[in-house]
C-alpha cells in the first residue's frame, strides 16, 4: 500500500444493471444501472433510508440482487476477496485490536511471516498503534471506526468500499481519515463511498451517484453536480431542503448532459 | 443425631489425614468427568457450531433432538451403554464394560448434547452480528466456525460447567456401566450410594463434603478467571 507502483484495480469495471431488490416484497433499489469505472473516488449521497448502504452491499456480493445483475468486469476469480467493506456500524471481534486485523489476513490466507510488518504499518498509519493490545470493544466509536477502516485496508483490496467513514470522528479525526482515504487511492485501490457531509464529498469524491428512495436519480461528475445538479431533487438535496414531499418520486431533469447517461430513463 | 456427629468428625478426619480409599475415589471421579467433560467439548463444539451455521436439511429435527437429549435419564443411557459394550452387544469387543472407559463413554452421551446445545445458542447470537463481516472478508466455513467458538469463548465455559457439573453429580449411569467396583470403577457418588447403603455414614459423609467443595470450587474458579479475561476483553 506504500508502494504507489500497484497496477491500478484489475476487478473493474463494476457493472449493475437493472438491479432490484426487495425484503419482504418491498422494493428497496429500484432498476439501478450504472457503470464504476476504474479511476476517482465515488461519492453515494442521498437521504436517509435512501438506500446507499444496500447499494454498497450489492456491489460487494452481501446481499444478491431480487432482479437484474451484478457483475465485475475484470474478475476472472473469486471477486469478493479482492474487496473490502467497512460497515457503518463496523462489528468488533471479542479481541484485542492487533488480533482483530490479524484476523482478516488470516482469513485471507496470508501467510504469518507476511503479517506483522503489514499490521504494524496500518496501526501507524490509523494512529491506532498505542491502543494494539486493548480489546477492541473498548475503543471509543471513533477509534472503532479507524480499527475497521485499517481493517480494510490491511486487505490491500482492489475495491474498498467505505460506508459513512467519518460518521462518528471529531473534525480532526475526519481530516485525517480523508487524508489517508486519499493516500489509500493513491496507492491504486479504488473507493467507493457513502457520506452525510457533503463537504467531506467535495473534498475527496470526482463522481457523484445521488440516490433517493431506492433510486439512482443521478450520476455525475462531482464538480458539475455541486455547481448544480441535473436533477431537482437532488439540487433539493445539497442545499439542505426537504426531499419527500415537495418532489415525486423521481424527481425531474433540468438539462441534460452527455457524459452520463440518466438511468432513470 | 450423635452418630451423625460422629460420622461428621470421623469424615473431616479422613479428609484431612488424606485417607487413601478416599483420595483414589476421588481421584479417579476427576478423571472419569474431566475426561468426558474434554471429549464432549471436542464433539459438541463443533457440532453447536454446525447446528447453529448451516443450513442442511433435518436441521430443526437435529436442533429439537440435542435439546431433548440434554434431558436423558441417565440410567437409561447407562442400560443402553451396557447393552452395546456386553459381550454379546455391537461393541463387545472393546471390553470395555465394567471400566473407568464405559463410564466416560456414557457420561459423553450425556453431556454432549447439552455442550452442543448451549454452543449453539451462544454461537446463533454471536453468527447473528458477525454474519456480514465475515462473508464480506471471505471468511471459509472451517475459519467462520474457529473465530466463532474463540469469540464465544467465554458462554462457552458456561457450557462446559453446566456438562461438569451434570458428570460429577450423575450416579445411575456410571452405576450401570463401571459396577462400582473397588479400586477400578469406584467413584463419589457411586461409593456414596454404596456406604450410605452398607451404614458407613463416614466415608460417605466425607466424600459428599467433597463433591459440594469440588463443585463450588470450580465453578468459583472459572466464575473469577472468566471474570477478569472477560473484563479485558470486554466481551
Ligand atoms: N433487510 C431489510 N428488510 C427491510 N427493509 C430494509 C432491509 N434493509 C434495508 N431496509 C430498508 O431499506 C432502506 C434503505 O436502507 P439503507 O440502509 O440502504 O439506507 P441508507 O441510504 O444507507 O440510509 P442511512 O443514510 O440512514 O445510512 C431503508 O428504508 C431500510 O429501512
Ligand atoms: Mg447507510
Amino acid at each position: 500500500m506504500a508502494d504507489g507502483s500497484r497496477e491500478p484495480a484489475t476487478i473493474l469495471p463494476l457493472e449493475l444493471r437493472g438491479v432490484g431488490f426487495e425484503a419482504g416484497g418491498i422494493p428497496l433499489i429500484k432498476d439501478l444501472t450504472c457503470t464504476l469505472e476504474r479511476g476517482p473516488i465515488t461519492a453515494v449521497i442521498g437521504p436517509n433510508g435512501a438506500g446507499k448502504s444496500l447499494f454498497l452491499r450489492l456491489c460487494h456480493g452481501l446481499i444478491q440482487p431480487t432482479s437484474g445483475t451484478v457483475h465485475w468486469g475484470g474478475a476472472p476469480d473469486n471477486p469478493v476477496n479482492r474487496q473490502a467493506m467497512v460497515f457503518q456500524r463496523p462489528v468488533m471481534l471479542r479481541r484485542s485490536v492487533v488480533a482483530n486485523i490479524e484476523h482478516v489476513l488470516a482469513a485471507r490466507k496470508i501467510p504469518r511471516s507476511e503479517r506483522a510488518p503489514r499490521i504494524e504499518e496500518v496501526l501507524e498509519r490509523t494512529g491506532l498503534a498505542r491502543f494494539a493490545t486493548q480489546s477492541a470493544r473498548t475503543l471509543s466509536f471513533g477509534e472503532q471506526q479507524k480499527l475497521a477502516i485499517a481493517r480494510a485496508w490491511v486487505l490491500k483490496p482492489d475495491v474498498l468500499f467505505l460506508d459513512e467513514p467519518t460518521a462518528s470522528l471529531d473534525p480532526a479525526a475526519t481530516h485525517w481519515i480523508e487524508e489517508l482515504v486519499l493516500s489509500i487511492h493513491d496507492g491504486g485501490t479504488r473507493i467507493v463511498m457513502t457520506t452525510h457531509d457533503l463537504g467531506q464529498a467535495r473534498r475527496l469524491a470526482r463522481e457523484i451517484l445521488f440516490m433517493f428512495r431506492g433510486r439512482l436519480l443521478e450520476h455525475s461528475e462531482a464538480e458539475p453536480f455541486f455547481d448544480k445538479p441535473r436533477n431537482d431533487l437532488a439540487e433539493a438535496y445539497i442545499a439542505g431542503e426537504p426531499l419527500w414531499w415537495r418532489h415525486g418520486e423521481t424527481g425531474t431533469l433540468k438539462r441534460q448532459k452527455p457524459k452520463f447517461r440518466n438511468p432513470t430513463r | 443425631m450423635h452418630d451423625f456427629g460422629n460420622a461428621f468428625l470421623t469424615a473431616l478426619e479422613m479428609i484431612v489425614r488424606l485417607d487413601a480409599d478416599l483420595v483414589e475415589i476421588v481421584g479417579l471421579s476427576l478423571a472419569v468427568n474431566l475426561s468426558a467433560v474434554a471429549i464432549s467439548a471436542v464433539i459438541g463444539f463443533p457440532l453447536g457450531a454446525a447446528l447453529a451455521l448451516f443450513r442442511f436439511p433435518g436441521r430443526t429435527f437435529a436442533t429439537v433432538l440435542v435439546n431433548a437429549l440434554m434431558g436423558l435419564p441417565p440410567v437409561v443411557v447407562g442400560l443402553v451403554v451396557y447393552i452395546m459394550l456386553s459381550r454379546a452387544g455391537p461393541f463387545g469387543v472393546f471390553n470395555l464394560l465394567f471400566t473407568p472407559g464405559a463410564m466416560i463413554v456414557a457420561q459423553v452421551i450425556l453431556i454432549t448434547p447439552i455442550i452442543a446445545s448451549l454452543t449453539r445458542q451462544s454461537v446463533e447470537d454471536l453468527w447473528i452480528e458477525y454474519e456480514e463481516h465475515l462473508r464480506s472478508i471471505g471468511a471459509g466455513r472451517r475459519f467462520t466456525v474457529m473465530t466463532l467458538l474463540w469469540d464465544a469463548r467465554f458462554s462457552l465455559t458456561t457450557a462446559l460447567l453446566a456438562g461438569f457439573g451434570r458428570a460429577a453429580a450423575e450416579v445411575g449411569a456410571v452405576m450401570i456401566v463401571g459396577g462400582n467396583i473397588d479400586h477400578v470403577t469406584r467413584v463419589m457418588t457411586t461409593a456414596i450410594a454404596l456406604e450410605v447403603s452398607k451404614g458407613d455414614l463416614a466415608l460417605a459423609l466425607g466424600l459428599g463434603l467433597i463433591l459440594l467443595v469440588l463443585s463450588l470450587g470450580v465453578n468459583a474458579a472459572v466464575y473469577l478467571v472468566r471474570g477478569r479475561a472477560r473484563y479485558r476483553a470486554a466481551a
